[in-house]
């Protein structure tokens, strides 16, 4: 009985060094990949086709979801913003809230989200589905490197096209606000925009929220690419990787976010 | 049996391989010799480590013992630019063709000539043009990778391993799949393409007919070693065991119709 037990534990303890091995050799993988990636970006600068190729592939993908998301979300922040503000009776400020909250934080945020769904998915399922029908191998042996050709513009396209998704996002949720704010609740045109304008701080806000979306976009992109190179190549394999890229991006956003608010926005 | 020539494009000596330390050896003691503007097949049953042996040549992956050499170098030692150099020698064709699916046919075969060449589109244009039309597929230039069928999905691939006009080629079962008329075009391409370029072929198969139809040289691989070796017809007259039971197909003889394991008698429990 009690060696049983014993046994019993030692398996446990040798599971869990196992996976924490396992989980350190995957992190290194994955920053020796991501410098790798790095390294080898310099060759695109001759040939950036690559990447804009990718910005227009990437952004296209995402590009109605955002808008639609950013439209709903800017009505919804409208009213919402219209009720909590009516009770000081502030709701001139609407125009300065809806524009806050999502340059600040749901635009970068919603956007890097809605981006893994979308484009980090099928980021994730190409290059799988590349490895698994030894496309990638056939680039190895045509001497041409698959990190250099295949992952490293997509990094970048991710890159690039995250900040200018976020701000449609937000361009579109400011006329999402505005239109339910001015048109319908009847809250001051002049107000709305003057509030605004003044309140909202180019650099502080606005760039801040473009530096979080440069963060996400690396850490969504190189997420999905990491998962779809690492992934097996079956049919599950690709599968498995796919719904991994979806959950360890969106929790990689959220946590980033805290992380990116807590160094920006604290005194 | 004949000897080759020696004058090799590809050796591999002594080699041992293992995908992983510790784990079941793919290949021991491994001797074999590609001469120069021969087609050459690799011949075993599904996974005897056929495929290993181009993956070897193509310094994918590295012998554990023994060496793989192309050209004289050897692939284990060569990294960076001598690697892509090397390889930029090679053409491959895998086993499904492994087309670049986001990309048309031409495209796919402009590939490696637009990455390690600095021709014009215009160049480019023409030689892309021959090498389709080499393969008869001139007409199918605009057509994705999703359109086409696998045999001609293998023939666009064949192009497009052979666009740099490689000193070596190598065909991973490159008759997988394919039915009658698609075997018999891609069997005849690799037996034209071979003397046109004047190139060395490697075919890793278990076709028998067709590769015996092609092949200049035969080895057959069992258990990680070399089984048998020669001419089409040195192999045809065989007595060996395992060679008769390939060509011809038999169910059973030295490789074993069971799944090597517990006795008839155990998992029944009949008892004595």
């Amino acid at each position: 009985m009690k060696n049983s037990t014993l046994n019993f534990l030692k398996d446990r303890l040798n599971g869990l060094g196992r996976s924490v091995r396992e989980n350190i050799e995957a992190l290194g993988f994955a920053t020796r990949m991501f410098f790798a990636i790095l390294g080898r970006s310099v060759a695109l600068l001759k040939r950036p086709i690559l990447v804009t190729d990718q910005i227009y592939f990437l952004g296209n993908y995402s590009f109605v979801i955002i808008a639609v998301s950013g439209l709903f979300v800017g009505f919804v922040l409208g009213l919402q913003g219209y009720y909590t503000l009516n009770r000081y009776g502030s709701e001139q400020a609407l125009g300065l809230l809806v524009a806050l909250s999502l340059t600040r934080e749901l635009g970068p945020v919603v956007t890097a989200l809605l981006f893994a769904g979308r484009a980090g998915t099928s980021l994730t399922a190409e290059i799988g589905l590349m490895k698994a029908g030894e496309q990638l191998a056939a680039m190895e042996m045509m001497a041409v490197d698959p990190i250099a050709r295949v992952l490293a513009p997509r990094l970048w396209g991710g890159i690039i096209a995250m900040p200018i998704l976020a701000a449609i996002f937000s361009a579109v949720g400011v006329i999402g606000g505005y239109l339910v704010g001015v048109p319908l609740i009847g809250v001051d045109d002049g107000a709305f925009w003057s509030q605004m304008q003044n309140g909202v701080d180019v650099m502080k806000d606005i760039g801040n929220g473009v530096i979080k979306s440069c963060v996400f976009g690396i850490a969504v992109t190189f997420i999905a690419l990491y998962q779809g190179f690492q992934s097996k190549p079956t049919p599950e394999g690709v599968s498995l990787a796919t719904t991994r890229t979806v959950v360890i991006s969106s929790l990689a956003v959220l946590a980033l976010d805290f992380l990116l608010t807590a160094v920006m926005f604290s005194k | 049996m004949s000897n080759i020539n020696s004058d090799s494009i590809v050796s591999l000596k002594g080699v041992d391989f293992s995908y992983a330390p510790g784990e079941r050896a793919i290949l021991t003691g491994l001797e074999m010799e590609f001469p120069r503007g021969k087609v050459i097949a690799v011949m075993g049953g599904s996974g005897c480590g056929k495929t290993t042996v181009l993956r070897l040549i193509g310094g994918q992956v590295q012998a554990d013992r023994g060496e793989v050499l192309f050209d004289g170098q050897n692939m284990a030692t060569l990294s960076g630019a001598d690697l892509i150099k090397a390889r930029r020698r090679m053409g491959m064709l895998f086993q499904f063709g492994a087309l670049f699916t986001d990309m048309s046919v031409f495209e796919n075969v402009a590939f490696p000539l637009r990455e390690h060449t600095p021709l014009d589109d215009e160049m480019i244009n023409d030689l892309v043009m021959l090498k389709l039309n080499a393969v008869g597929l001139r007409a199918a230039r605009d057509l994705m990778p999703s359109q086409i069928s696998g045999g001609m999905a293998r023939r666009v691939a064949l192009a497009r391993a052979v666009a740099l006009d490689p000193p070596l080629i190598m065909y991973d079962e490159p008759f997988a799949g394919l039915d009658p008329i698609a075997l018999g075009i891609t069997a005849s391409l690799i037996k034209d393409m071979n003397s046109a370029l004047g190139a060395t072929s490697i075919l890793v198969t278990h076709d028998v007919p067709e590769t015996f139809e092609i092949a200049d040289y035969v080895y057959f691989i069992a258990n990680g070693k070399i089984a048998a070796k020669g001419t089409p017809e040195e192999l045809r007259q065989s007595n060996d065991p395992f060679v008769d039971q390939f060509i011809h197909a038999k169910s059973d003889g030295p490789v074993p119709f069971h799944y090597p394991g517990t006795s008839l008698i155990d998992d029944f429990g009949i008892k004595n």
